[in-house]
C-alpha cells in the first residue's frame, strides 16, 4: 500500500468519442427518464409532506438530479454507493423502486428500510445502496472502508460517495481522503456543491472556494464539473470509474449544482440567505431542461415523446403513492427487532457478502 | 493448561480467529510494524501481511469508519484503539454508524466488528488518559460491551466477540496485560452475556467486571480472614447483562456491593442497583452500595490518584458497611 507519487491531474475532460446516433438517443432518453422520475417523485413528496403523510426531516433533491443520474447511470450493479440524508433522488437513480422509496417516506413496512429509516435513511442491500446517512461527513469514512474491502477482496468494484460541500470542512472528510489516497482505494468522492450548507454559503464556510482543490492536500486526482449537465457528469464519472477499476485510485469530483428548494421542508426557497434573483438565475440551468434542449437540438426528442414520458412517469409516481398509502404501518413488534442479530460467523454462511 | 499473560491470551485469540476466517483483519495505530502499542498484536503482521494487519495514521474517526464500511460489505474488522480514551474521537462511528446500521436499514446491514483496546486508568496518566467508558458504551442499544478480567476470559471473550455478528466493544486493561493465568491449550469460547461466579460466599455479593475483578478477589481474600465470605460475580459482559447471575447471588447473600472503575453518576452500577431493587427488594438486608471512582477527573499526583480510585480499602469498607460491621 504505497502512497502514489505521481502528480494530480487537472479536471477531467469530456469523453472523447460520441456514441452512435441510435445509442445516443437511447442513452439520453434513459437519462431524461431518470431525472424526470426524481423530479416528479419529489414534487409529490412535497405534497405528501404538506398533508402530513411524511414526517420528520425531509430534504428535497430537486435541481440536483443530473448529479445522481449522471453518476449512477454509469455504475455496474455490483458497485456500491453511499450518500447523505438528501437521498430520495439517488435511491431512485440507483434503481430502488419508487414504491419502496415512497413507502419508506410514509413509514410503512414495504419501505426500503421497513419504515425504520425514513427520509434520511434509505437502504437497499440488493442494489449496493449503503444508505442515506444523517450526520454530515459521517459516511465518508464508511465509504473509505467499502473501498478498503473491495481492495482486500481483490475486486474491481467502485464505491461512489456523495456529500454536500459543507462536509469538506469536517474532519471526517480529511481523514477519509487521506486514507483513500494513502492506501489507493477505489473510492469516488462526489461533492454536490449546491452552494449552501443549510443557510451558510460556501464563501462563508470554506477558506478556499474551489473546494475540489482540497484533494491536492492528499495528492488525489480531482476535478470540477458542471453538475447541471448530466453529460458532463457522466464524462467525469467515466474517467473516475476507469481510474478506480484499473488503478484502484480515488478521485474527488466537485459537482457544481444548486438546490431549487429550501434546505429542508421547513426552509423557505429563498429570501433569507439567498435571493430570489439568484434562485431565478440558477433555475435557468435546470438539468432536465438542459438535457431536453440538447436533445431537441439534435432532433432526438419531440414534444409528443416528452409529454408521453411525463405522463408515464406521473402515473408511476401515483402508483408509488397509492402503494405506500396501502402498505401497513410496521407492527409494534418491529420496535425491538433489528437492534441485534442473534447470529455469529458460525451460523451465517462464510460466503455471506463475500462476492 | 498453560499459564500465559492476558496480553498473550488476546494475541492467541486474534491469531486463531484470523487463521480461521480470512474476512477477519486487524486495523489501528501501531498494530503492525510496532507490534502493538501494548504488544497485543505481536507477530501478526509477519504472519498475516499488511492487508490484514493494517497500520493507520492517527485518525480514529477515520479508521473506525473504515471498519464500519468494511463490515457493511462482508468483512469482519477488529479495530484497535490505542486506548478507549482516544475512541472519543470515533464515537460518531461507534454510536451513530456501527450501533444503528442494522436498525436503520430495517435489518439489512448488520455490522460484525470488534472495537477493542485498554480502558480505564493505569498509573499517573492524568485526566485524559484515565477513563472508564463502559457506562457510555453500554448505554447504546446495538452495541455489546465486554470487559474481561483474566487471561482465560480475555481470550474466550475476544474470540466470541470476533465471531459475533454485532458490533462488540472489548474493554481491556492496561494494568492487566502482564497478569498471568491459566488458559486451556485447546479451542474455547466464553459466550457473551454470561457472568462467572469467581468466588462463592454467603455474606455479601460483589458485582464487578474487568480489572476490578482482581480488587474484588483481593477483598474477598482479606474479608475471609474475618470469617466473611463473598460471592464475586464477574459480569464479564456488561451488555448483554447476565441479570440472572446477579439476582441469584443477591437472593442468596442478601447484600450487594457494585464495584466499578468509572464514575458514580449514571455508572453501570446505577443500572445494576435498579435491577437489584426491583428483583430482590424483599431479599435485601441492607441498601445496595456502590464503590466507584471519585466524582472528579483523574488527578496526576500519586496520593490524589489513589484517593480517587475504587480500590481495595474502599471495597472492604463497603462490604463491612453493608454488613453493619462498622
Amino acid at each position: 500500500m504505497a502512497k502514489r507519487t505521481s502528480p494530480a491531474k487537472s479536471p477531467p475532460k469530456p469523453a472523447a468519442s460520441a456514441p452512435a446516433p441510435d445509442a445516443e438517443r437511447t442513452l439520453h432518453l434513459s437519462l431524461l427518464r431518470s431525472m424526470l422520475l426524481q423530479r416528479r417523485f419529489e414534487e409529490r413528496v412535497a405534497e405528501a409532506y404538506a398533508i402530513g403523510r411524511i414526517g420528520g426531516f425531509c430534504h428535497l433533491y430537486i435541481g440536483q438530479e443530473a448529479v445522481s443520474t449522471g453518476t449512477l447511470s454509469h455504475l455496474r450493479p455490483d458497485d456500491y454507493m453511499i450518500t447523505t440524508y438528501r437521498d430520495h433522488g439517488q435511491a431512485l437513480a440507483r434503481g430502488l423502486t419508487p414504491r419502496s422509496v415512497m413507502a419508506e417516506l410514509f413509514g410503512r413496512v414495504d419501505g426500503c428500510a421497513g419504515g425504520k429509516g425514513g427520509s434520511m435513511h434509505m437502504f437497499d442491500k440488493a442494489t449496493g445502496f449503503l444508505g442515506g446517512h444523517g450526520i454530515v461527513g459521517g459516511h465518508l469514512p464508511i465509504a473509505t472502508g467499502v473501498g478498503f474491502a473491495i481492495k482486500y477482496r481483490g475486486g474491481d468494484q467502485v464505491i461512489c460517495c456523495f456529500f454536500g460541500e459543507a462536509a469538506v470542512n469536517n474532519g471526517a472528510f480529511h481523514e477519509s481522503l487521506n486514507m483513500a489516497a494513502l492506501w489507493k482505494l477505489p473510492v469516488i468522492f462526489i461533492i454536490e456543491n449546491n452552494r449552501y450548507g443549510m443557510g451558510t454559503s460556501v464563501e462563508r464556510a470554506s477558506a478556499i472556494n474551489d473546494i475540489y482543490q482540497r484533494a491536492g492536500s492528499y495528492d488525489m486526482h480531482r476535478g470540477v464539473v458542471d453538475g447541471q449537465d448530466v453529460l458532463a457528469v457522466r464524462a467525469a464519472i467515466d474517467e473516475a470509474v476507469t481510474r478506480a477499476r484499473t488503478d484502484q485510485s480515488p478521485t474527488l469530483l466537485e459537482m457544481r449544482t444548486y438546490r431549487f428548494m429550501g434546505h429542508s421542508m421547513s426552509d423557505a426557497v429563498s429570501g433569507t440567505y439567498r435571493s430570489k434573483a439568484e434562485l431565478d438565475e440558477y433555475l435557468k440551468r435546470d438539468p432536465i431542461a438542459l438535457l431536453r434542449a440538447h436533445m431537441e437540438e439534435r432532433d432526438t426528442l419531440t414534444e409528443p415523446v416528452m409529454q408521453a414520458l411525463d405522463t408515464e412517469i406521473k402515473a408511476i409516481v401515483q402508483d408509488a403513492w397509492d402503494f405506500a398509502e396501502a402498505s401497513p404501518e410496521p407492527p409494534l413488534e418491529a420496535l425491538m427487532e433489528h437492534v441485534y442479530v442473534d447470529t455469529t460467523s458460525d451460523t451465517i454462511s462464510a460466503a455471506g457478502g463475500w462476492s | 493448561m498453560a499459564i500465559i499473560t492476558y496480553r498473550d491470551a488476546l494475541n492467541q485469540a486474534l491469531r486463531e480467529e484470523m487463521q480461521r476466517d480470512a474476512r477477519v483483519f486487524l486495523m489501528g495505530e501501531e498494530v503492525g510494524v510496532y507490534q502493538g502499542a501494548y504488544k497485543v498484536s505481536k507477530g501478526l503482521l509477519q504472519e498475516f501481511g499488511e492487508m490484514r494487519v493494517v497500520d493507520t495514521p492517527i485518525t480514529e474517526l477515520g479508521f473506525a469508519g473504515v471498519g464500519v464500511g468494511a463490515a457493511m460489505v462482508g468483512l469482519r474488522p477488529i479495530i484497535e484503539f490505542m486506548t478507549w480514551n482516544f475512541a472519543l474521537l470515533a464515537l460518531d462511528q461507534v454510536v451513530n454508524a456501527a450501533a444503528k446500521m442494522l436498525y436503520m436499514s430495517g435489518g439489512q446491514f448488520n455490522i460484525p466488528m470488534v472495537f477493542r483496546g485498554p480502558n480505564g486508568a493505569a498509573l499517573q496518566l492524568g485526566a485524559q488518559h484515565s477513563q472508564a467508558w463502559e457506562s457510555w458504551l453500554a448505554h447504546i442499544p446495538g452495541l455489546k460491551v465486554v470487559a474481561p478480567g483474566t487471561p482465560y476470559d480475555a481470550k474466550g471473550l475476544l474470540k466470541a466477540a470476533i465471531r459475533d455478528d454485532n458490533p462488540v466493544c472489548v474493554l481491556e486493561g492496561e494494568m492487566l496485560y502482564n497478569n498471568k493465568g491459566e488458559v486451556p491449550d485447546g479451542e474455547y469460547i466464553v459466550p457473551l452475556g454470561v457472568a462467572d461466579l469467581k468466588r462463592k460466599g454467603e455474606h455479601a455479593t460483589i458485582v464487578t467486571w474487568g480489572k476490578q475483578v482482581l480488587v474484588a478477589m483481593a477483598a474477598a481474600d482479606q474479608l475471609a480472614k474475618d470469617g466473611i465470605t463473598i460471592d464475586v460475580v464477574d459480569l464479564r459482559s456488561i451488555r448483554p447483562l447476565d441479570e440472572r447471575a446477579i439476582i441469584d447471588s443477591v437472593k442468596k447473600t442478601n447484600r450487594c456491593i457494585v464495584l466499578e472503575e468509572g464514575w458514580y453518576f449514571a455508572g453501570v452500577g446505577a443500572q445494576i442497583t435498579d435491577l437489584v431493587q426491583r428483583e430482590c427488594f424483599d431479599d435485601l438486608d441492607s441498601p445496595v452500595l456502590r464503590v466507584t471512582q471519585a466524582d472528579a477527573p483523574m488527578p496526576y499526583a500519586k496520593g490524589l490518584e489513589k484517593a480517587a480510585k475504587a480500590d481495595l480499602p474502599k471495597t472492604i469498607a463497603a462490604v463491612r458497611r453493608a454488613l453493619y460491621l462498622d
